[in-house]
């Protein structure tokens, strides 16, 4: 499971740019030969577990924050927008790595930055060792996406890098996909693009594949560091089934049947209620006449930063859970 | 002159009041097309039916509205009181004309002259405390030919000397004209123009429109902000006026399908057709919500750059509506 962990989360794939991701996670779901993979024109990977029964959709999204080029000055020196929600605080003199393996460090304008505030990207620049413009373009061009550089760090069942948020769900449905799921229900796994931005590959799966019930897995804040805010989340102690967060509410069949099935297969859960933020199940529960969706969490600290971390036991007991529901026999329950 | 440009512009068409540059338009198109309807939302969609074999559904989308005004209320003495429709720079208001409602009346949006001021001019006043003077002193008189919910657009006339086109709504006519122009030739696809309503105040029109028409591709196509400018510091540069139609890459409601922006590239090199690029992750076009609807549909916006859009008065090159023009053909005729 770390393995694959580190697998994905060394990859750069800030949104619209999720083809290598997709690429290694194809290449991994494809050693179970059951399963019937795709495309779509958003760049979403659709990875299906066939079945006559209902239709479950699994969504954890592939893309990550990142920066892209807008501007290479005479000097080599690359300005950038941001893509999705940087933190500017975090990522000066952070590395940084293109999608085509060039690699960097982030820099700021010395005579402007103060040191008291919060700086505007505008203020930063990316240093390519780049000694010109037209050194700098036989590199990067205007367009050109980076993300932040991963260093995987390992503190007992701890891990810590870049973008745990949110290959660490992508990592959990790899592992479900190459089990044996039993029961008929029709299972999807959707590795989603454009989560950061705007909820925008989830939007158009979920529409293509309509689903009976979707589960987005994804990161979520906690409350155990020292004087953050309060939430009753913490490292270690479950995956957390959503009640609610800045985008949705989840409806309470599917609370209580998450609910019901981690007691009945005796796996330690959360509930979270997140005061900001949302994930890809906000766009899937008002696609079309409606879907019934939640999320299961992994409790994650510093996320949106190059130190994402997480506890290896929430992940193992997340795919638990997501295997007991997608094994469920919804015939009997009504939801 | 460019009379139907000049029509097309001088039209009042601020969002949810689109019908009288519909109606322009349709004018316009109905000898090119093969079909034409009006949907629920008010959008005005075009059909094209190509002569290939295999056709692909492509979509070309501009929006008709425009920024402008909407009256509030009227005042005992006869002054309207005005709410802006789309984001309009307050700055760029006072002292400007405007034609009020249907009937077109002139007025200017007025504030008290520097006489009746003690500095106040250091202060800029709120939209609110503007108001659009038609002339009257009276309430009653006011309300014979205006009434609140009228809408007010700029009275700015189109002109043109050489290759430079002064006028207002250049956002997004120069889009409505595009198509117009795209359907007087045939194409091996078939073609769907959809016009569509209120995207200034939100992106409104285009979703509707792009769930019915359900393209393989679309293109929108649009007036874009222009800054050439002489800048002090070497960074970052929106579009130049007369260096070509601009690409969108990404802004912030849409990044363009990467297979597709480079086949557009390709296009445009081959063809010899100008073209620039916009600055990434800023603005937001009907784009955003099309490429998104349905299953997901691979969308591209071409943008003509203008210098000072939503104000009065605005200046493009016709070599840029041009190429736009000429990149949208070349993209629909060598999509497979």
């Amino acid at each position: 499971m770390k393995n694959i962990i580190r697998t994905l989360t060394e990859i750069i794939g800030p949104s619209s740019y999720e083809e290598i991701v997709a690429d290694a996670i194809e290449k991994m779901v494809s050693k179970n030969r059951k399963l019937e993979i795709k495309r779509d024109v958003m760049g979403n990977l659709i990875v299906r577990r066939k079945g006559g029964g209902k239709k479950i959709m699994y969504a954890a999204h592939m893309d990550e924050i990142g920066f892209m080029v807008k501007h290479i000055d005479k000097n080599g020196y690359l300005r950038f927008a941001v893509v999705g929600g940087i933190f500017n605080h975090n990522v000066i003199h952070n590395h940084v790595r293109f999608t085509n393996g060039v690699e960097g460090v982030i820099g700021i304008e010395e005579k402007t930055f103060n040191w008291k505030e919060i700086p505007s990207a505008e203020k930063m620049f990316i240093d390519i060792g780049a000694k010109s413009r037209s050194d700098a373009e036989k590199l990067v061009s205007i367009g050109s996406l980076a993300g932040m550089k991963a260093t995987f760090v390992e503190m007992g069942k701890r891990i810590s890098t870049k973008t745990l948020d949110d290959r660490i769900g992508c990592a959990m449905l790899v592992k479900l996909a190459l089990s044996e799921i039993k029961g008929d229900n029709d299972v999807y796994f959707v590795f989603t693009t454009q989560e950061e931005v705007g909820l925008r590959g989830a939007k158009t799966s979920s529409f293509g594949i309509s689903p009976d019930f979707a589960v987005a897995i994804d990161v979520t804040d906690t409350g155990d560091t020292p004087e953050c805010h309060v939430m009753e989340v913490s490292l270690g102690k479950g995956p957390a089934i959503k009640v609610m967060d800045g985008g949705m509410v989840v409806r309470k069949p599917v609370i209580d049947f998450m609910k019901e099935t981690a007691e009945k297969n005796g796996i330690p859960y959360q509930l979270e209620i997140l005061a900001g933020g949302t994930t890809d199940a906000m766009a899937i529960q008002t696609t079309k006449e409606g879907i019934l969706a939640g999320v299961i969490s992994v409790p994650t600290r510093y996320i949106h930063s190059q130190a994402e971390t997480c506890d290896m036991d929430d992940v193992e007991n997340g795919v638990k859970l997501l295997k007991a529901m997608a094994e469920a026999n919804f015939s009997k329950k009504v939801m | 002159m460019n009379e139907f440009m000049k029509k097309l512009t001088e039209s009042a068409g601020v969002s949810g009041c689109e019908e009288e540059v519909r109606d322009i338009i349709i004018e316009e198109i109905k000898p090119y097309c093969d079909t034409l309807r009006i949907d629920k939302m008010g959008n005005l969609i075009a059909f094209k039916r190509g002569t290939g074999e295999k056709r692909k559904r492509i979509m070309l989308g501009a929006h008709m509205d425009e920024v402008g005004f909407m009256v509030k209320s009227i005042d005992d003495n006869g002054a309207l009181k005005f709410m802006t429709a789309g984001s309009i720079d307050r700055r760029v208001l006072i002292g400007k004309r405007v034609l009020v409602g249907k009937e077109k009346i002139p007025g200017a949006i007025a504030y008290k002259a520097v006489h009746n001021q003690r500095g106040e001019y250091e202060v800029l006043p709120k939209v609110e405390q503007l108001s659009i003077d038609i002339g009257f002193s009276d309430k009653k008189e006011a309300e014979k030919v205006v009434s609140a919910g009228d809408y007010a657009v700029f009275a700015t006339e189109y002109e043109e000397r050489g290759d430079i086109m002064k006028g207002k709504a250049f956002d997004d006519r120069f889009g409505c004209y595009a198509i117009i122009e795209l359907f007087k030739t045939k194409h091996k696809h078939d073609i769907y123009g959809t016009f569509f309503v209120q995207e200034e105040v939100g992106l409104r029109g285009s979703a509707p429109s792009a769930v019915s028409v359900n393209p393989d591709y679309a293109i929108v196509l649009e007036g874009t902000s222009a800054a050439d400018m002489p800048h002090e510091k070497d960074e970052a540069d929106f579009p130049k006026m007369g260096e070509g139609v601009v690409v969108t890459i990404s802004d912030r409601t849409f990044f363009a399908d990467r297979e597709f922006l480079d086949f557009v590239k390709r296009i445009g090199k081959e063809k010899k057709i100008p073209f620039q690029f916009k600055q990434p992750m800023i603005g937001g076009t009907d784009a955003g919500m099309i490429h998104v609807a349905n299953g997901g549909i691979k969308t591209m916006v071409f943008a003509v750059p203008s210098r000072y859009i939503h104000s009065p008065v605005c200046y493009a090159s016709k070599r840029d509506l041009e190429s736009m023009i000429a990149l949208a053909k070349q993209t629909i005729n060598n999509l497979k």
